[in-house]
């Protein structure tokens, strides 16, 4: 969507990421969605006086996993203190990492090619959840607060972007695709609806060519759909500002999911000053060259990776970013195309019928792949119609049979031949006169008509791309 | 107050022995721990009354604990290396199911669910946990007159204070209610208590020693350590609570050092070519003529056993004080935020119309003036456009003493200054101005700073009859030597 009046959108995004960990990041408690409030918790992430944090090992090595997957540098980190205090905090200060974060400058390369910019994808922890309970649900107005820290000292990897996305589209291709790779690194179930993916989004808007605006931060955004109208929502009400002569404030806001807007929450001169400062308790953080590249050679293909593999698999006739190769990808069905194509199965028409036909994972594991390769051969040599091929592959998936020619032998299926088709058109030709003449004045809607009754006359043997195109012909279209 | 009493013990010629003594004895049978214990609880009885040393005395659980390691004796099990010896505890160190309260309103009938490491290891090595001492509020002090619970007083005279800010712990030793003692020592507070007291107090290296379990004051800087009436007894103390805990991640992976046999080397075979290196900043101005004259002394004990000593100059020693009063309160800042009434310990909900009101009221009656002075000092510090200026300024200064110390021990295996500027003062008399407080400390913050470890071992009195500790200095995990270097001095007491 393009703004109004010649206005860009710049947008940089700030995408918390609950690590996928078994325990907690400085203690042994489960890392667990949804338990009893207040079970998973110990001294440590209560924050008890006199606990102290451990690191956990495997969330270190999991936002390595994410730094690598996004092209960062893997780097010597420590961990800061962020003081604030707020009640869901147990220590009224929260482990971070600030000026010296564990993964630097990197990038994510969306479907279409476009490259958005890695500021940084550092560690932290996750405070606890408070639920307020009052008419407002926020923390002013209420009458009293329940607060669960379960949740306080789950790892987090925040990961930064640079303000290179221009369109509220982008934002969500990105959320999407940074999904994929954080679920294809093994670091996180990627699921935004247990605020396992949190993300907050920096908005400004500008005239092409222009300094950058002064930006706000919209929050609680929880879903892709919250995103993107939480952005173009912003954008508009920036420019409706600019455009009257006024100045944008900038301040962090909270969008209201309800009545589908912004709100202040705090601007610039009320933001809280952290006190930033080597968390004591903690040593640094310095993976050595060989856990890095171990980490990097250990991790799977990343989507951008397999979607390239498709597109080459169809000899480049579909795009990397074309929709059925994206469906593929985001359902994990490579294996089903590439190993299709491995047992001589042609790739574009491997991709469309998994795209189109298979769809889910789930019907995919029902499916033989040499199975699956075979029907492909026999529909690309014309043995089957594509109707046909539709109907096999359907009853594959139901009975998880391997032998599509057992299927078309069973069913009666043969592709009809082309001499008794050419009878067959003719036939039908003369008796529906009326309807050929609307053929022949250009109504290529009736095609549809005579190849309905080709089927019905032939009990679905009639190849329809077949009758059509000795209908056109006779036509003289 | 009544006229000036004493209440201090003498180990070597007292009942109770030293703990090696105890523990020697408890270990073949020839005497009991309930029987220690009582003789310890009968000197609490009289005496604890005039000192105050004690926030609770572990009355019930004292008596359980020594059962327990009679009954392994009687049935033929060995209890541990401290087997029966009353330890006092400083109350700023978790006890499981049982108050620990830093002397702090605010945290005044918190129960901590979990014990410290360091009291899960006196436990495991058979010792006696006979109470949680008084200090100065979470650790903030030098004289323990900063207690929500009142001071301590000095064993040695009622009028004086203890020092800080474990002051209850060295009471406790110096009057005899426990064999030894563990105290905190984040700028001096082990080693300035110990010498006031009488008695031998150290600071290990950071890290040798597990702070699992230890309310933090200013992490980088916190060490517990132990006190003792000997070196050996200290030795033993901390050889048993020494060594790698997975809990502190910045916990020393080594092996627990070999201590009382350093000191029994020490003691026999004195200190033969031994590097002693005399600080010229901390062994001339500020110091009062008696503590510099016994000073001398120690110096003239560890040359008569063998050692060679020369004059230093750690001039970034200038510095510390400035440095360490950036740091720790910036430190402590942070580390106290978390009493705020939400989860444990003193909540003030009265007139409070949300959540920071709350948390503000609850901080304003549960911290006392001196935690007040440097949560605020500290968060200055750290404010966004003052960190350069102040903390990053102090951590520049902390990596030059650093360096000024690696250099000095490059001529000099150990060093040597008073502890203590002065003896034991009187209560009130430096509590008007902070700053001549914060003076006292002006020894023992360099080796905070520099992490290294410390030893303060009495070595005589002053003109008023008040003991007079000396300070032995070592690069880290050198508290061998320094074990073996202050046996000597002691042995010329
Ligand atoms: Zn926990």
């Amino acid at each position: 969507m393009a703004l109004k009046n010649g206005w860009e959108l710049v947008v940089g995004l700030e995408v918390h990421c609950e690590l996928a960990t078994n325990t907690k990041i400085f203690c042994s408690c489960a890392n667990q969605f949804g338990d009893e409030p207040n079970t998973n918790i110990c001294p440590v992430c209560l924050g008890l006086p006199g606990s102290l944090p451990v690191l956990n090992h495997m969330a270190v090595e999991f936002a390595m996993r994410i730094g690598s997957a996004l092209h960062c540098r893997v780097e010597p980190s420590i961990f800061h203190r962020k003081n604030y205090f707020y009640p869901d905090m147990p220590k009224d200060y929260q482990v971070s990492q600030n000026d010296e974060p564990i993964n630097v400058d990197g990038y994510l390369e969306l479907p279409d090619g476009f490259r958005v910019g890695i500021e940084r994808a550092h560690m932290e922890e996750d405070t606890g959840k408070t639920q307020h309970m009052g008419s407002s649900g926020r923390i002013h107005g209420a009458n009293y607060s329940l607060v669960d820290y379960n949740r306080a000292g789950v790892p987090l990897v925040e990961i930064v972007s640079r303000p290179d996305i221009r369109t509220a589209e982008q934002a969500k291709a990105y959320v999407a695709e940074l999904r994929s790779i954080l679920v294809a690194t093994g670091a996180s179930n990627g699921k935004m609806e247990e605020g396992s993916l949190r993300v907050d989004a920096n908005v400004s808007v500008r005239q092409p060519g222009h300094e950058y605006g002064t930006r706000c931060e919209i929050k609680n955004l929880n879903s892709l759909r919250s995103l993107t109208r939480a952005i173009e929502y912003e954008a508009n009400r920036q420019i409706d500002l600019r455009e009257a002569g006024e100045r944008i404030v900038q301040e962090t806001r909270h969008w209201n999911e309800e009545d589908g807007r912004t709100s202040s929450m705090r601007s610039k001169e009320e933001a809280m000053d952290y006190r930033y400062f080597p968390e004591p308790d903690l040593v640094p953080i310095a993976p050595s060259a060989e856990w890095v590249a171990a980490v990097r050679d250990a991790l799977p293909l990343m989507p951008a990776d397999r979607r390239r593999l498709l597109s080459e698999a169809t000899g480049g006739e579909l795009a990397p970013g074309s929709d059925p190769i994206v469906t593929i990808v985001d359902q994990g069905l490579d294996a089903l195309v590439l190993g299709a194509v491995a047992h001589g199965g042609d790739g574009r028409r491997a991709v469309n019928r998994v795209a189109n036909e298979v769809v889910t994972a789930e019907q995919g594991a029902r499916l033989n792949i040499a199975g699956f390769a075979a029907l492909l051969v026999m529909e690309a040599q014309a043995k089957l119609t594509s109707t046909q091929a539709k109907a096999v592959l359907v009853e594959m998936m139901e009975t998880q049979a391997s032998d599509p020619a057992a299927i078309a032998t069973a069913r009666g299926f043969q592709a009809m031949d082309s001499g008794v088709a050419e009878t067959l058109v003719d036939e039908l030709i003369a008796a529906h006169p009326a309807e050929f003449e609307r053929l022949r004045a250009g109504d290529t809607k009736v095609a549809g008509f005579f190849v309905g009754a080709a089927m019905k006359a032939s009990g679905g043997k009639a190849d329809g791309k077949l009758v059509t195109g000795l209908l056109r012909q006779r036509a003289g279209l | 107050m009544s006229a000036p009493t004493r209440t201090v013990v003498t180990v070597s010629t007292g009942d109770p022995g030293t703990a090696a003594n105890i523990a020697a004895d408890v270990r073949a049978g020839r005497r009991t721990a309930v029987d220690v214990l009582a003789q310890h609880f009968a000197r609490i009885d009289a005496h604890e009354g005039d000192v105050h040393a004690f926030n609770l005395v572990l009355r019930q659980q004292a008596g359980e604990q020594a059962a327990t390691v009679d009954a392994a004796v009687a049935a033929g099990i060995d209890p541990g290396p401290l087997a029966g010896i009353p330890v006092a505890l400083k109350d700023n160190l978790c006890t499981r199911g049982i108050e620990t309260t830093c002397s702090s309103r605010i945290l005044e009938g918190w129960k901590p669910p979990y014990s410290a490491t360091v009291v899960q290891r006196l436990a495991a090595a058979g010792a006696v946990a006979v109470g949680k001492t008084n200090l100065d509020e979470f650790a903030m002090g030098s004289s323990t007159e900063n207690s929500a619970f009142g001071p301590t007083r000095n064993p040695h005279d009622h009028t004086k204070v203890p020092g800080g800010s474990s002051g209850g712990s060295a009471a406790a030793v110096a009057a005899g209610f426990a064999s030894i003692a563990l105290g905190s020592d984040t700028g001096g507070s082990i080693r300035q208590p110990a010498s006031l007291c009488g008695i031998v107090g150290m600071k290990p290296t950071y890290g040798l020693v597990s702070r699992y379990g230890l309310v933090a004051y200013a992490s980088s800087l916190d060490q517990i350590g132990p006190f003792a009436h000997t070196v050996e007894d200290a030795a033993l103390l901390l050889e048993n609570i020494a060594g790698h805990d997975p809990a502190d991640s910045t916990s020393i992976d080594a092996p627990p050092p070999s201590l009382v046999a350093a000191v029994r080397r020490g003691r026999a075979d004195g200190v033969p070519g031994l590097r002693v290196g005399i600080v010229e900043e901390l062994s001339g101005e500020g110091m009062s003529s008696d503590v510099l004259a016994r000073l001398d002394v120690a110096v003239d004990r560890l040359r008569t056993a063998g050692a060679t000593v020369g004059h230093v100059s750690v001039e970034s020693t200038k510095l510390c004080l400035s440095a360490y009063y950036l740091i720790a309160p910036a430190e402590a800042s942070s580390n106290l935020s978390r009493y705020d009434g939400v989860r444990y310990g003193l909540r003030v909900s009265q007139g409070a119309a949300n959540v920071e009101e709350m948390m503000a009221n609850t901080r304003a009656a549960g911290f006392g003036a001196e935690v007040k002075r440097r949560i605020m000092l500290g968060t200055y510090a750290l404010s966004a456009g003052y960190y350069d200026a102040y903390y990053g300024q102090a951590q520049k200064v902390r990596t030059l003493i650093i360096e000024d110390f690696r250099r000095a021990y490059q001529q000099f295996d150990v060093l040597i200054t008073p502890t203590s500027p002065t003896t034991a003062f009187s209560f009130g008399d430096k509590t008007a101005d902070p700053f001549t407080m914060y003076l006292t400390d002006v020894c023992t913050i360099p080796s905070n700073l520099a992490g290294d470890p410390a030893i303060s071992v009495p070595c005589g009195v002053g003109d008023d009859g008040m003991p007079i500790g000396v300070q032995l200095l070592g690069p880290a995990l050198s508290e061998a030597v320094l074990l073996g270097a202050a046996a000597v001095i002691e042995k010329g007491n």
